[in-house]
């Protein structure tokens, strides 16, 4: 399903280059709970970004799902993440001011879903993490625990390829970090295929593989 | 994800910070507002000018001393002396001039009236008893200047309704009673009726004296300042033209045209004149509003700019979700555009709002050209968009990486 091979990423400034990643390989396969591990500085950012097709690599290969990722301009960019890749971001990142249920049903609006199916479904991905009774809700009036649900239920909105979580439980307490996990190991179970970037290992331990990288390169997998 | 949408969408991102909302607005709603005010102002003195040059009749001839310019338009109003009333005379009495009916001598001028304690200044016409049917004046009361008047220079007056209430008061009754100009008493001895009606020249701010009275008792010349000419029928205004013209130019003695020393103008030509000035100044003066307009565009740019800025992290999450270029675009055009569009909606009432009320204050006919709505609507809509269109790309060329990453 992912398949990176050679992967490498360089920041030019004026003078210096940085090397984020060097020549990095490795697939992923339908179905996997990936946890991909590193200090801060090691990368896993940086590769986190050309997974999730917002950044492109400097040189080597991107596939997902068979789409070259490496090759694509903005637009279409913007279409495979819309389709294929649901995010969730560390500071959940909700647009404010508006319900639970109208965030859910964004990315459907972007692909052009007609507006009954969108509510539709984003009740029942609501539901699914356990959000039914707070879907009018503003992100003003939700915890943190529950707005990181509603990111959820927004990254499953499309039923993408592969759920993206970049540090998913860094900015909530352990208790409702732990509920976090849960749903991540049930959505496993369904078969989702889920990419966690993390530096705790306690976090860590729920995925099924581990790719731990330092300074721009796998060291374990 | 549709117009309508991102519409609605537009119109709560804009109820959130009301106050600045309302601020962008008002350079807009300011720049159309004096524009329409003033472009309708403009046509309704237009308006009220025509009117009042087309009541005075369509086969009127007026001849002025003075030279003729390039456009037909005199130098100096009254600077030239060389009409009399010998010539009025002549004109009347002439066999070779078949096209006029009536030939009214005038002799115009403003001084200061008195009655009693109060005082006035206005205009003294010296006239004829022809004046009245040339002119079309009527009488509310009393009766106007007649020959006899004329032929033995008799001290009376005839006053216009609002030189009457200027120094006997509303609805008095002055005839019998003397007024003073430059020191002559004179009777009055008519009302004329209120034909309302401002501008360049107010009919009801006159006193109307015998001719011979004006130029020999009052003020002491022995010229004319226009002569007002009747032709026989609308179809022979060119040749009455002609006649005047060619009979003047004999009587003194001047063989070429161009050095004429009198000017002979039709009603339409004085339409013309008049209707050409006032378009200058009603360009002129919307000009300088739709300059307002421009700044108001600016403000909304900079309005703009400064939420792109603001949203930064949203557009990042936008463009994360799928949103493709075209869509930040649109979403952040249409919000320029409801700001500007609704600033010409608002500009346009408040236009309306002002011209009515300054052309009520100022008494001319209150006209709004649909023309004018619609070229302001539609020119604050071209505004949201050429002012939106830098914000709006500025916003769908921000990379979701860094937007996401911006604080």
């Amino acid at each position: 399903m992912i398949t990176v091979s050679h992967l490498s990423k360089i920041y030019k400034n004026a003078d210096t280059e940085t090397v984020a990643l060097d020549d990095v390989s490795f697939e992923i396969k339908k179905g996997e709970f990936v946890a991909i591990m590193g200090p801060s500085g090691s990368g896993k950012s940086t590769l986190m970004h050309i997974l999730g097709a917002l950044d492109s690599p400097t040189k080597g290969k991107y596939i997902l799902d068979g789409y070259d990722i490496s090759k694509l301009n903005d637009d279409e960019l913007a279409d495979i993440r819309n389709r294929k890749i649901g995010f969730i971001f560390q500071a959940y990142n909700l647009l404010p001011r508006i319900s639970a249920l109208k965030n859910v049903m964004l990315p459907m609006s972007y692909a052009g879903i007609a507006k009954e199916e969108r509510i539709e479904k984003a009740k029942k991905y609501l539901k699914m993490v356990g959000l039914e009774n707070r879907m009018n809700h503003t992100s003003s009036q939700l915890s943190g625990g529950q707005q990181q649900r509603v990111a959820i239920a927004r990254g499953l909105a499309m039923n993408p390829s592969i759920l993206l979580a970049d540090e998913p439980t860094g900015n909530l307490a352990s208790v409702q970090g732990q509920e976090i996990m849960e749903i991540f190991e049930k959505l496993h179970k369904q078969g989702h295929t889920i990419i966690m970037i993390t530096h705790e290992p306690e976090i860590a331990k729920h995925a099924k593989r581990i790719i731990k990288i330092l300074d721009g390169k796998i060291v374990k997998n | 994800m549709d117009l309508i949408e991102i519409f609605l969408e537009s119109i709560g991102t804009l109820t959130i910070n009301k106050m600045r909302t309302a601020l962008a607005t008002l350079g807009i709603i300011i720049g159309i507002g004096s524009v329409i005010a003033l472009v309708s102002l403009g046509q309704g003195s237009q308006k009220a000018v025509a009117q009042q040059i087309q009541s005075l009749g369509s086969n009127l001839l007026t001849v002025m001393p003075g030279s003729q310019s390039s456009n037909g338009v005199r130098g100096a109003m009254g600077g030239s002396t060389s009409l009399t009333l010998e010539d009025a005379k002549a004109i009347a009495a002439s066999t070779e001039i078949t096209a006029v009916k009536n030939v009214s001598p005038e002799l115009s001028r403003r001084a200061q009236i008195t009655a009693g304690r109060n005082n006035t200044n206005t205009q003294i016409y010296g006239v004829t008893a022809i004046y009245s049917e040339v002119r079309k004046t009527t009488l509310s009361s009393g009766s106007f200047i007649t020959s006899r008047d004329v032929e033995s220079m008799a001290k009376v007056a005839v006053l216009g309704p609002q030189v009457v209430t200027d120094l006997f008061g509303e609805n008095a009754n002055p005839i019998g009673k003397t007024i003073r100009v430059e020191g002559l008493a004179l009777r009055i001895i008519g009302i004329t009726t209120a034909k309302g009606g401002s501008g360049f020249q107010n009919q009801d701010d006159i006193i109307y004296v015998p001719l011979t009275t004006a130029q020999k008792l009052i003020f002491g010349v022995k010229y004319i300042s226009t002569i007002s000419i009747e032709a026989k029928s609308e179809n022979v205004m060119t040749d009455a033209q002609n006649q005047v013209g060619y009979f003047l130019l004999a009587r003194h003695k001047l063989n070429d045209p161009t050095q004429a020393d009198f000017s002979i103008m039709s009603q339409n030509d004085i339409l013309n004149t008049a209707s050409q000035i006032t378009g200058t100044f009603t360009a002129l003066l919307s000009g300088i509003a739709a300059i307002s307009l421009l700044v108001g565009g600016i403000g909304i740019m900079n309005i703009m700019l400064v939420t792109v800025t603001e949203r930064t992290r949203e557009i990042g999450l936008r463009k994360a979700l799928g949103a493709k270029k075209k869509i930040i675009i649109t979403q952040f055009l249409i919000e320029s555009i409801i700001l500007t569009f609704a600033g010409g909606i608002l500009g346009m009432v408040l236009g309306v709002i002002i011209s009515f009320i300054v052309s009520k204050i100022i008494s001319l006919p209150f006209t709004i050209a649909v023309s004018s709505v619609v070229l302001a609507i539609g020119v604050s809509g071209v505004i949201g968009i050429v002012f939106g269109w830098y914000p709006a790309q500025r916003a769908a060329s921000l990379q979701p990486i860094e937007a996401l990453r911006y604080e």
